[in-house]
């Protein structure tokens, strides 16, 4: 949910943008983090462990943890956090570690 | 106790409070500001020089009563939002609570609110009579609410009453 | 191979400081910032800060921010890589960043690591489910970029953060359902706690979290009253219903790239983790390089500008730019005064242990 009123910050509104997440059509807003977007579309969890398959959303959302680790636009491992968002872009859940050589 | 639960004590608001007779004068600061903590601007803000000089950043701020004319300046440019005027001599029966306030939506004039004691509780109703929020203030609004006198050294904030609050 | 008097990993209050003090006695600098913003954690600092009015007390974090900002743009000595991540200082004194899908090499005559600071995590049941996050995570969904967190939060821990963080979100309309910490008092600044409790929020202190509770997010907690030995008293659980969980129970400081240049590193619980041993210039027993801010200590971002500012003088002053010793003293005077009272007793501690 995006906050509407706030009595200290002025929040700017960005382009709306489209993108695709796990095959569904998403909003979000332009440069804004990709995280951001899908917390406000209600989306929490990101990930799930590679061991025991539990559910993982972001900890820390400045690119420390990597608990937030996704598939964007086919390239695996990426930052969701502290990536912008753009129009038409790509995000899926990862399987297992993801292959270092995809989407570069 | 402060330490304990963020509320302070009686003992401890002893230590912040003018005279019962300074009270009676009119309109007076309350500093609820009683740790050492490295901050002093309370003390640049007031143009009387109320604040006595702060030995070093981590004194208490000690005010000299006589010196202070109610006039709130300081009260936005505290950060601990510690600063308060009161004023017994508003009016027969009620008291005028002048607080910092920075949530949204702000309380607009006339409107009644209810007012909150130090752990949050309810304890009453106040009628807002000013709201100044000024560039200067830095979006820290100071309200000034008139409340029964009974309830004027207890109620620090104030609770909207509109539709979703 | 880029060549430089000062270059600084980390724009964050410490590193910008130290670039426009290192600057201005006429050293180039080159920060590296692995964001694409400048002011580190500043720009979520919604509230006015403590200190003294001439470290910008007063003035609102994300304002200082912006105001750092604009100098170290306009200055045209500073060279300011942003999106960079800095990722080794090898012995023949070369860094190298991450940057753009290549690699940066920067050959500077001094260092500074301003790198900031991470996160702690506590153990519980289900810490690891989406909506058990760091406050600092909190604070910039809500404060950054406009997203509530949740709409319920219990947050754990009575330091500043977790205060600061709890007014921060009934700001942003957000209900915080409680704040608990394990310790018997308050840790933050009592002028915080009574502003959020005047608001309704309780404080409980000697209380921790047991489990979170829910199969994919977090829909409730349960928490429990302490002992004196900080064991869960039986029978005194509790559960909440909220939908954030929020972890505001110390940072540690990020000096992963002290380690691996070669710093003596000593261990500093009153400091936050392990720091590097330093001179009294901030200067670390590698010869050069500099620290300051949160990794040379958990501390608040009025230090880290002090700190930043006693480096980049003292790194400017290694290779013979000329800087005025008052100017050093000063700094380091209002440092010492910063944490004289009570409040900084665990800070001076901490140093003592590793200055040298
Ligand atoms: S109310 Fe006015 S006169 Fe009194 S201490 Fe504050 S600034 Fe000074
Ligand atoms: S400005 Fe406020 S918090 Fe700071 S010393 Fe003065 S009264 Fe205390």
């Amino acid at each position: 949910m995006r906050i509407k009123n706030h009595p200290i910050i002025s929040f700017v509104e960005k382009k709306e943008v489209n993108f695709r997440f796990d095959g569904k059509n998403l909003r979000g807003q332009a440069g804004e983090p990709i995280a951001a977007a899908l917390h406000n579309a209600g989306i929490k969890v990101l990930r799930h462990s590679p061991r025991h398959n539990r559910p993982r959303g972001f900890f820390c959302a400045i690119g420390n943890c990597s608990s937030c680790l996704m598939v964007v636009d086919g390239k695996p491992n990426v930052k969701i956090c502290v990536t912008p968002l753009q129009e038409g872009m790509r995000v899926e859940y990862q399987e297992g570690k993801g292959d270092i050589d995809a989407g570069n | 106790m402060l330490k304990n639960n963020g509320v302070p004590s009686r003992e401890e608001l002893t230590e912040v409070k003018p005279s019962r007779e300074r009270l009676q004068q009119g309109p007076v600061v309350i500093v609820e500001c009683i740790q050492e903590i490295p901050c002093d601007p309370c003390y640049y803000a007031c143009p009387r020089g109320a604040f006595y000089p702060f030995s070093d950043i981590n004194s208490k701020p000690e005010i000299d009563y006589d010196k202070c004319n109610g006039c709130s300046i300081c009260i936005a440019n505290c950060p601990g939002l510690a600063v308060f005027v009161v004023d017994f001599t508003y009016s027969e029966e009620e008291g005028l609570l002048q607080i910092p306030y920075e949530l949204t939506p702000l309380p607009e004039k006339g409107e009644e609110v209810v007012t909150l004691n130090r752990s949050g509780e309810e304890i009453g109703t106040g009628r807002v009579v000013k709201v100044l929020n000024t560039k200067k203030q830095d979006r820290t609004a100071i309200v000034s609410v008139a409340v029964p006198k009974e309830i004027l050294m207890e109620a620090r904030h104030i609770k909207l009453r509109r539709e979703g609050q | 191979m880029l060549e430089t008097d000062l270059a600084i990993v980390g724009a964050g209050p410490a590193g910008l400081a130290a670039a426009l003090e290192a600057a201005n006695r006429g050293s180039n600098v080159i920060i590296l910032e692995r964001d694409e913003w400048l002011g580190g954690q500043l720009i979520k600092q919604t509230h006015q800060f403590f200190g003294s009015k001439n470290e910008f007390a007063g003035m609102r974090g994300v304002d200082i921010a912006s105001h750092f900002t604009e100098l170290v743009e306009q200055e045209k000595k500073i060279k300011v890589f942003k999106g960079a991540t800095a990722l080794g200082y090898y012995e023949d004194g070369v860094l190298t960043a991450a940057y753009k899908r290549g690699m940066l090499k920067i050959k500077p005559r001094t260092l500074l690591i301003a790198a900031g600071a991470l996160e702690k995590m506590i153990p519980f049941i289900n810490n690891d489910l989406p909506g058990v996050y760091g406050a600092g995570a909190v604070q910039t969904l809500m404060n950054v970029y406009g997203i509530a967190p949740g709409e319920r939060v219990l947050m754990v821990g009575a330091g500043n953060i977790g205060l600061i963080v709890s007014y921060q979100l009934m700001q942003a309309g957000i209900e915080v359902e409680a704040i608990i910490e394990a310790a018997p008092q308050v840790g933050g600044y009592w002028v915080h706690a009574s502003k959020i409790r005047r608001m309704g929020v309780p404080i409980k202190t000697r209380h921790t979290i047991l489990k979170a509770r829910g199969t994919r997010e977090v829909e409730g907690a349960q928490i429990c009253e302490i002992d004196e030995n900080w064991d869960p008293l039986p029978g005194t659980e509790k559960e909440v219903s909220v939908d954030t969980i929020c972890l505001a129970v110390g940072l540690s400081p990020m000096v992963e790239l002290l380690w691996q240049a070669g710093c003596q590193m000593q261990l500093s619980p009153h400091l936050g983790g392990y720091v590097p041993v330093r001179n009294g210039n901030l200067e670390t027993t590698v010869e050069g390089v500099f620290i300051a801010g949160d990794v040379a200590g958990i501390e608040e971002a009025t230090s880290a500008i002090l700190e930043g500012q006693l480096a980049g003088l003292a790194a400017a002053q290694k290779i013979g730019f000329e800087v005025e010793e008052e100017k050093i003293q000063s700094i380091k005077a209002n440092l010492k005064t910063l944490r004289a009272g009570p409040v900084g007793e665990h800070i001076r501690q901490g140093l003592a242990g590793v200055e040298r």
